[in-house]
């Protein structure tokens, strides 16, 4: 068997982020544990719907009882002034020792309102389990219900345009859209940042500074999408080192999603000009963002009826081929934009001596440059 | 050598479900179905025996919007078909076409998997520095990622411990506890504290999350009525039945049983995968710890293997054939990278580059192969950038091996201490650069850098090897494959490993002992292929490069100055064998440990120097850079 090295091309697959100005999308709204659906298949909800509830359980507390009253393991139940079932309130006596008429006395009290979960006579532990807590789950997308997740949840449908981004941090929210930059070169700072911007979602720019973050958080802005952000800002508003990309639960009062990358990145003008068209929606958003085990990119969801859905096929799944629209992802172009012209088989040789898989682009100022592969991602529009 | 030398473990009964017996067999494809790329393997029966083909990659697809790894195995297959025009996927959308017939399929097919996190497991001893540790080696040798490690006195409170519990989220739970016929109260207030955390597992709440329990065997009852409902339980034996005896080969085989049977049959597109194939799915760093285990045996050395991933670091020290696993879960060269940052700080990647570079670029750089972990660097300078990065994620999981391999406590020795070792390093390990005659190295970053040179001096920076010590590289990323492919057909998979997959490098020579400017380090004197003696003197600083051919083995004479020592004493002379490699042999004058100048242009400077010496990088881009 001979290698072939034919001139036709090959299949490539670099999947990419979704910008769309149109699309059906559908969001599963899953409780952490089993509880209670609220609403029924067909069923219109709005953002703050709530679609399913459930009581988390509470908080154990494990108490050494016999290693505190000094007694043998077996003998728990001697001492024990309640039984499993019990409810027990903050302070009441749970257990006693008792010796020489009284004379020598411990006893130890309940540390928590509870119900008595657990005696062991074989680890000498008692376990009380403080009150469940309820956990409401609204709906976050206004839509409709179209299928149940029996006692776990639901899935909403709903018509919007969609965006993801890159990075994010923050969680759910929505607020209404305004659009700060007319360029997307430009940086989003303090002074874009206005006073009337409270409960909105202000996008726009190739990069964030702090100080329009501060700003932001100062007048009640929910959300924020930008291009870019350095890693030396984003520090500084979370306040400690980034590990590893998971994020959503950050307690900072806003959400704010990158839409390109780190550093000072022109929002892609396709992206910007759909934020422009729906300037005054109602978005929802959520910076929530992994990039590990199952990966989650942040979003941005314009619920709309505007346009009938595109026609299109889903190009992440299709691949690249002649003419796909691509954004490259690594220097020596990185944040250009263009579209595929060609994808020859043969390895090719790079700077770093690399031999990888390449494709041929031609830049949107005309340009052609060849790269890696792995180096573009797919924009769906 | 051949394979008849080493000793195999088959998995028979893998083996009678082949599609074929394996005498009879033309074709097998390997997949690793990594956490960023999937890497498809082609090996083909030849006149000489099994030789690798062609490799084809593709971007993993366990995430939104496909979630189904078998997207990612088909693409990366359908590369090999382009490349070699052998017709191996079915055309209407079904899998791997088994067995091989009329010019289509292959004979076999197996993966590894590290897709979707990998299996992370939480591990629960009563003693930290006891069963706790032993059970985090058991979980750690099975390929998984160990999230914590609870012990009964780890210093944290109890509702700490519980909150942690609650939070983690793992796939399976190793919980171990006691000696046989031991107290068994602190295991079962081990089992009582798990039970009332109510951990729930990462892959849905109708996931029955697994507990393997290999503690204290009067235990089991007990255990058996605290765990068995909420939890899918199994019982295995002690992994410390006594105190002097650590075995943990049951745990370890019932954890890669219930990874399986729950963990690969709940990850997006696996229930297609396992479908594909006949043999188990194994975890990739297992498959890794094979082939490391694999050279061991084979060159009778202790070895240190590493695989260094996109999201974990895994090190593997086979020392007096003791296996040990360390995985590092959050250093890697991809999706792991900023914590690499962060674990090591900016000043410790930048220290490694001879460029000068912007702070604020190096760290947007690194955040952006964070958020884009598929990205290769195009540039040189972005090139010696995730160089420098892969220098440190090395250093730190060696480190944090270190606290893996250790003694069971209660033994010591006293030849680390006199090596030199501190006493806080003696209680803590037993690797020794010193005893160290292997390293070999995978994954990604390693196995693709552009010339081999780079992979050896990343791996020397990063390890420090001392006295003579061989090195290894896996050639395009097989050892997985190579590692599961042994668990059915051993003698296939030796016959890649040797021909195809193995590089030999070459060997360090790296007296420990720090010198001054000027000063001699050492003198060789060696005897060359071609018949005449090579002797050189490697001063204060210096790093050379000796030409000597892969399987090329000659005398060496090491005679090392007062300050120095290969392993015998400072100042004695060592005389051996030395193997050469693609590489060849490299003398190290820069002492150990390898302190880098402080001063930012001296620094570079010396950098410059050594990368020329060793002809590390392009040396025209190199001057246009700087």
């Amino acid at each position: 068997m001979t290698l072939i090295r034919s001139a036709r091309e090959t299949h490539a697959y670099s999947p990419g982020l979704k910008v769309k100005r149109a699309d059906k999308i559908r969001r599963i709204r899953r409780l952490p544990i089993l509880g209670k659906v609220l609403v029924k298949e067909g069923d219109r909800v709005d953002f703050s719907t709530i679609v399913a509830e459930t009581m988390i359980p509470g908080e154990p507390n494990i108490i050494k009882v016999a290693a505190e009253l000094d007694i043998l393991e077996m003998d728990i139940n001697d001492y024990m002034r309640m039984v499993v079932g019990d409810k027990v309130k903050k302070g009441d006596v749970i257990a006693e020792y008792n010796a020489f008429f009284g004379l020598f006395k411990k006893h130890i009290n309940s540390p928590v309102n509870g119900i008595i979960e657990s005696i062991s006579p074989i680890s000498g532990q008692v376990i009380i389990r403080e009150e469940p807590v309820p956990l409401s789950m609204n709906a976050y997308i206004p839509g409709r219900i179209v299928q149940l997740l029996e006692n776990e949840g639901t899935i909403i449908e709903t018509n919007a345009a969609f965006i993801q981004g890159i990075f994010g941090i923050g969680g759910e929210a929505h607020g209404e859209l305004r659009v700060a930059t007319e360029d997307p070169h430009e940086i989003l700072t303090h002074k874009l940042i206005e006073e009337d911007d409270e409960g909105k979602v202000v996008v726009g720019g190739s990069l964030v500074t702090k100080e329009a973050v501060d700003r932001a958080l100062e007048v009640g802005v929910i959300g924020i999408v930008t291009g870019g952000i350095t890693d030396i800002i984003l520090e500084e508003i979370l306040g400690y080192e980034l590990g590893v990309a998971i994020t959503g639960q950050e307690e900072i009062n806003l959400t704010l999603i990158i839409t390109e990358g780190f550093g000072d990145i022109a929002m892609n003008p396709r992206t910007l000009e759909i934020f422009k068209e729906f300037e005054g929606s109602i978005a929802c958003i959520n910076g929530a963002t992994q990039i590990r085990a199952g990966v989650i990119r942040p979003e941005v969801i314009i619920p709309h009826e505007k346009f009938a859905l595109e026609e299109v096929g889903d190009e992440l799944s299709d691949g690249m081929t002649q003419g796909t629209s691509i954004r490259i992802i690594r220097q020596p172009y990185f944040g250009y934009l263009g579209r595929v012209v060609g994808l020859p088989v043969e390895l090719q040789t790079v700077e770093t001596e690399s031999k990888v898989r390449v494709v041929e682009v031609e830049l949107e100022d005309g340009r052609r440059v060849i790269v890696s592969r792995a180096n573009v991602e797919i924009i769906e529009v | 050598m051949s394979s008849r030398d080493i000793i195999f473990q088959v998995d028979e009964a893998a083996r009678s479900r082949l599609h074929r017996p394996v005498e009879e067999m033309n074709y097998i494809l390997a997949t690793d179905v990594g956490s960023t790329t999937t890497k498809a393997r082609f090996f083909q029966k030849k006149e000489e025996g099994w030789r690798y083909i062609v490799s084809g990659e593709a971007p993993t697809t366990v995430e939104a919007p496909y979630e189904d790894v078998t997207m990612g195995v088909k693409n990366a297959v359908r590369e090999v078909e382009e490349l070699t025009g052998h017709q191996m996927l079915e055309s209407e959308g079904g899998g791997i076409i088994l067995p091989f017939q009329d010019n289509k399929g292959v004979d076999l097919y197996c993966t590894t998997s590290s897709a979707g996190g990998g299996l992370q497991m939480m591990v629960a001893g009563v003693i930290k520095t006891m069963t706790a540790e032993s059970a985090n080696r058991a979980a750690l040798g099975a390929g998984a990622i160990v999230m914590d490690v609870i012990a009964t006195n780890d210093g944290r409170a109890t509702y700490s411990k519980i909150q942690r519990i609650r939070n983690l989220r793992p796939d399976m739970i190793l919980l171990a506890g006691g000696t046989d016929g031991g107290t068994i109260s602190h295991v079962v207030q081990l089992a009582e504290l798990i039970k009332s955390a109510d951990p729930k597992a990462r892959l849905g709440v109708t996931y029955k999350l697994p507990i393997v329990y290999a503690g204290n065997k009067i235990a089991r009852q007990y255990i058996k009525n605290l765990l068995e409902e909420p939890f899918a339980l199994d019982i295995v034996d002690n992994l410390r039945p006594i105190l002097e005896i650590e075995d943990i080969e049951p745990a370890r085989r019932a954890v890669h049983e219930l990874f399986m049977e729950h963990v690969m049959s709940h990850a997006p597109g696996y229930n297609k995968l396992m479908k594909w194939t006949e043999v188990d799915i194994m975890p990739t760093p297992a498959g890794e710890g094979m082939a490391v285990n694999l050279i061991s045996k084979s060159f009778g050395k202790n070895t240190l293997g590493v695989g260094l991933g996109g999201a974990t670091t895994n090190i593997y020290s086979i020392i007096r054939e003791r296996f040990v696993r360390s995985v590092s879960a959050n250093l890697g060269m991809s999706y792991s990278i900023c914590n690499v940052l962060k674990e090591t700080g900016i000043d410790n990647i930048m220290r490694w580059s001879p460029l000068e570079l912007e702070e604020n670029e190096v760290r947007n750089s690194l955040r952006n192969k964070m958020i884009r972990p598929t990205t290769i660097p195009e540039t040189l300078e972005e090139m010696i950038i995730e160089h420098a990065v892969a220098r440190e994620a090395l250093r730190l999981g060696l480190e944090h091996h270190k606290t893996i391999a250790t003694r069971l406590k209660g033994t010591r020795t006293v030849s680390a201490f006199e090596r030199g070792m501190t006493s806080q390093e003696m209680i803590e390990t037993y690797i020794d650069m010193m005893n160290i005659g292997i390293i070999a190295g995978t994954g990604g970053l390693l196995s693709h850098a552009p010339r081999r040179v780079q992979s050896l001096l990343i791996l020397t920076d990063a390890f420090q090897p001392q006295g003579v010590t061989m090195l290894f590289q896996d050639s395009v990323f097989m050892m997985p494959h190579l590692g599961v492919l042994s668990t059915v057909y051993p003698e296939a998979a030796w016959n890649i490993f040797d021909k195809d997959c193995l590089v030999r490098l070459g060997s360090v020579i790296a007296p420990r002992g720090i010198g001054r400017e000027t000063e001699n380090v050492l003198n060789i004197e060696m005897e060359m292929p071609e018949g005449d003696t090579l002797k050189e003197q490697v001063k204060w600083g210096e790093v050379k490069r000796i030409k000597l051919n892969e399987k090329q083995v000659t005398d060496v004479r090491i005679s090392p100055t007062k300050h120095f020592d290969m392993g015998e004493g400072a100042g004695k002379e060592v005389v051996t064998k030395v193997e050469g490699g693609v590489v060849g042999v490299i003398l190290d004058g820069r002492g150990r440990p390898l302190n880098l100048p402080e001063e930012i242009k001296e620094r570079q400077r010396k950098l410059l120097e050594w990368f020329k010496s060793l002809d590390m990088y392009p040396q025209k881009m190199l001057g246009e850079i700087l």
